[in-house]
C-alpha cells in the first residue's frame, strides 16, 4: 500500500517526516478507518457491477443523452461560475468594502443549504409565478423551470458558493504584494488583475473551477426539484440514476460506475496540472 | 510655516502621519539621496509605503511640483524597489522591466526597448529572457532596480536593497548603485540598516526612531555626532545623552581596568561585560554600565585582565577624548 506513495514523495521529505518518529496509533487508526470508509463503497460498487449490463448501459441512447446533458450543463455552469465568481472572489479578497463579511456569509448560505431546499428557493424566485420569473415570462416569454437553462441555473446556484470561496482562497494565497508593486509601476487595477493577479492565482482559480464542475456534475436535489426529469431536456446522469434505481438494479450500478469513471477521469487528468497542494 | 518649496521645485516635501506608527516631516531636493536609518520597528517600511501611497497617511506630500496628497499609487510616479523585490514571477526579466512603461501607455515595442536599455545599464541585459525564479539574489535585485527606474519615477524608494545579498554581491551593487543615483535627477529615499550605505550613497541621513525623525543631516555630521544609540552603534561610537546635550567618544579612547580608576570623577562607569569579539586588530567589548558602552582593547590586555563576558570592569575616558554637542 505504501509502494505507490513512496514513488510520489521525494525521498528527503519522506526521511524528514519519518525522523520525527512513528505516527501515534491514536491518529493512525482513525485515518485508516477514514480511508476505508471512503474507498470501500466504491470498490464494492465496481465488484457488484455486471460487465454485460455495463456494455448495455453505455450503449443506451437514454444514457448517452443524460451523459451529454450532464456534461453540457456542468460545463456551462462552470463557465458562468468563472464569469460571475472570479470578480466576486476578487472583490472579497482585494477590496475592503463595507459589508464584506456580510456578503461573504450570504454567499456561503447556499453551500450549507440542503439542495432540495435550494430547488424550492429557486422556484420562488425564478418559477413561472416567481418573484423574478413572472416578469421575466411576461416580458420575454421565457421561463427557467423544466428547461436546460433551468438545469444550468440550478447548477450555478449550488456550485457558485464553492467556486467563489475557493477562488478567494486562491487569490489570497497569491498575495497582494505583487498588486502593490504593479500599482507603483502605474498599472490600473484592471491591468493588474489581468496581467498579475489572475496569472499568479491561476492554479487556485483552476482548482476552484474543477471543484465547481464536479459539484455541478453531481447536482441532483435542486435540479430535480426545480426542473423535473425530462429525458434530453432536464434529465442529467444523477436524475437518470435516481429514476432507474426504482426499477433496474443492474442498470443503476452500470450508470453509477460510468459516473464514477468520469469523475475519477477528470480528477486524474487535472491532478498534475492544477490540483497540486502545497 | 512649513517650507514646501523643494516639493514645488522638483524635490520632495512631505509631512506624513500614520497614527501610532509614523509622524515625520521630510524634505529633499532633486538629485538628493536620503538614507533613512533606524532600528527594526522604527517605521522605515511604513515611511516607504506612505510615500508610495500604499499606506494611507494623514498629512501632505509634494513631489516635483505636484500635490500627491490623497493621490493613488498608480498616479504618483514613485518607483519602489521592495525589500522582497516582488518581481512578477510569471513574467520574464524583460517583461518585468517593460511593465511600467506599458502600464503608462507606451507601445509594446518601445517599452521593450526601454526595458532592454535599463537591463543593459544594470548589467543584466543577458538575462532578459529569464524568469525571476531563475535569477540569483543579486541579479534579481538589479532587475528590480531596472524595473523601478524604467517607469521614470520622480521619487525612487529603495527598501533595504542590499539585505539578503552575499557580502561581495552587495558591495559590487552598492558601487554600481552609487553611479546610477549620481546620474538620477529625481529624489531617492534609501532605507538601510547599514552604516556603509548611509555614508557612501547618501547626501542626507535621516534617523528614524519610534516613527519620528530624531536627526537629519549630512552623513559626516550624523556619523560624527549621532543623537541616537542606534546610529552610535552603527558608526561604532559611544554616545551618552544628557538632556539635550550629547557626549561622544570612540571605543579606542576607553580605558578598561579591573579596579576603580583614580582621577576625574565624571567619566567612569562600572559594569558587566556582555560580549567580547575580534574587531580589526583589537577586541571589542560590549559593557552594560547603565549605558551600553563599547570599548576596544588589545588582545594582550584581554588575556592579562581575563576580559570575558560576565566579568565586572571599570571603564574610563579622558575628558579631552570626548566630543560634546
Amino acid at each position: 500500500m505504501t509502494g505507490a506513495t513512496a514513488h510520489d514523495v521525494p525521498r528527503p521529505r519522506r526521511r524528514a517526516r519519518d525522523s520525527l518518529g512513528r505516527p501515534p496509533l491514536v491518529l493512525l487508526l482513525p485515518a485508516v478507518v477514514a480511508v476505508l470508509l471512503l474507498v470501500s463503497p466504491l470498490v464494492t460498487m465496481v465488484v457488484a457491477t455486471d460487465p454485460s449490463s455495463l456494455a448495455a448501459a453505455a450503449g443506451s441512447p437514454a444514457v448517452a443523452d443524460a451523459l451529454w446533458l450532464s456534461f453540457i450543463t456542468s460545463t456551462a455552469a462552470t463557465v458562468i461560475c468563472l464569469v460571475l465568481g472570479l470578480p466576486l472572489a476578487w472583490m472579497l479578497a482585494r477590496v475592503d468594502f463595507p459589508g464584506r463579511r456580510l456578503v461573504r456569509s450570504l454567499v456561503i448560505v447556499p453551500m450549507v443549504l440542503p439542495p432540495v431546499v435550494a430547488g424550492i428557493a429557486l422556484r420562488t424566485a425564478f418559477g413561472r409565478s416567481g418573484l423574478l420569473g413572472e416578469p421575466l415570462l411576461a416580458t420575454t416569454g421565457f421561463a427557467f423551470p423544466y428547461t436546460t437553462w433551468g438545469v444550468v441555473l440550478a447548477h450555478v446556484f449550488v456550485a457558485l458558493p464553492f467556486v467563489v470561496i475557493s477562488m478567494e482562497g486562491g487569490l489570497r494565497a497569491a498575495g497582494s504584494g505583487y498588486d502593490a508593486a504593479a500599482a507603483t509601476l502605474g498599472a490600473s487595477r484592471w491591468l493588474t488583475f489581468r496581467r498579475v493577479t489572475v496569472p499568479l492565482a491561476l492554479p487556485g482559480i483552476a482548482a476552484a473551477l474543477v471543484l465547481g464542475w464536479a459539484r455541478s456534475l453531481g447536482e441532483f436535489g435542486a435540479t430535480i426539484t426545480f426542473n423535473g426529469n425530462y429525458p434530453g431536456i432536464t434529465q442529467t446522469m444523477p436524475t437518470l440514476i435516481y429514476v432507474e434505481r426504482q426499477s433496474d438494479t443492474d442498470a443503476v450500478l452500470a450508470l453509477s460506475l460510468i459516473m464514477l469513471a468520469v469523475s475519477v477521469g477528470v480528477l486524474v487528468a487535472l491532478r498534475d496540472r492544477w490540483l497540486v497542494t502545497a | 510655516m512649513r517650507d514646501v518649496s523643494p516639493g514645488r521645485a522638483g524635490g520632495l516635501a512631505a509631512t506624513l502621519t500614520v497614527p501610532g506608527r509614523l509622524d515625520v516631516e521630510l524634505t529633499a531636493g532633486p538629485g538628493d539621496v536620503v538614507a533613512v536609518v533606524g532600528p527594526n520597528g522604527a517605521g522605515k517600511t511604513t515611511l516607504v509605503q506612505a510615500l508610495a501611497g500604499l499606506q494611507p497617511a494623514a498629512g501632505e506630500q509634494w513631489l516635483a511640483g505636484a500635490d500627491l496628497t490623497g493621490v493613488p499609487p498608480q498616479e504618483r510616479h514613485v518607483g519602489v524597489v521592495f525589500q522582497d523585490q516582488r518581481l512578477f514571477p510569471n513574467l520574464s526579466a524583460l517583461e518585468n522591466v517593460a511593465f511600467g512603461p506599458r502600464a503608462r501607455g507606451v507601445a509594446a515595442g518601445a517599452s521593450r526597448a526601454v526595458a532592454r536599455d535599463w537591463l543593459d545599464r544594470l548589467g543584466v541585459g543577458g538575462l532578459a529572457g529569464r524568469r525571476p525564479g531563475e535569477l540569483s539574489g543579486g541579479q534579481a535585485q538589479r532587475v528590480a532596480i531596472a524595473r523601478a527606474l524604467a517607469a521614470d519615477p520622480a521619487l525612487l524608494l529603495l527598501d533595504e536593497p542590499f539585505t539578503g545579498l552575499d557580502v561581495g554581491v552587495a558591495a559590487a551593487l552598492r558601487v554600481e548603485l552609487a553611479g546610477h543615483l549620481a546620474g538620477y535627477r529625481g529624489v531617492t529615499v534609501l532605507v538601510t540598516h547599514d552604516a556603509i550605505d548611509a555614508l557612501t550613497l547618501a547626501t542626507t541621513v535621516a534617523v528614524l526612531d519610534g516613527g519620528r525623525l530624531m536627526q537629519v543631516g549630512p552623513p559626516s555630521e550624523v556619523a560624527a555626532r549621532p543623537r541616537t544609540e542606534h546610529v552610535a552603534r552603527l558608526v561604532g561610537l559611544n554616545v551618552i545623552r544628557d538632556g539635550d546635550r550629547f557626549r561622544a567618544f570612540t571605543p579606542s579612547a576607553v580605558a578598561v581596568s579591573l579596579h576603580e580608576p583614580d582621577g576625574s570623577a565624571r567619566n567612569r562607569w562600572s559594569g558587566t561585560i556582555r560580549s567580547a569579539a575580534p574587531h580589526g586588530g583589537a577586541v571589542r567589548l560590549q559593557v552594560h554600565a547603565g549605558h551600553d558602552l563599547i570599548a576596544d582593547v588589545t588582545p594582550a590586555a584581554t588575556r592579562e585582565l581575563g576580559l570575558a563576558p560576565g566579568r565586572r570592569v571599570w571603564l574610563s575616558v579622558k575628558e579631552t577624548a570626548i566630543t560634546a554637542y
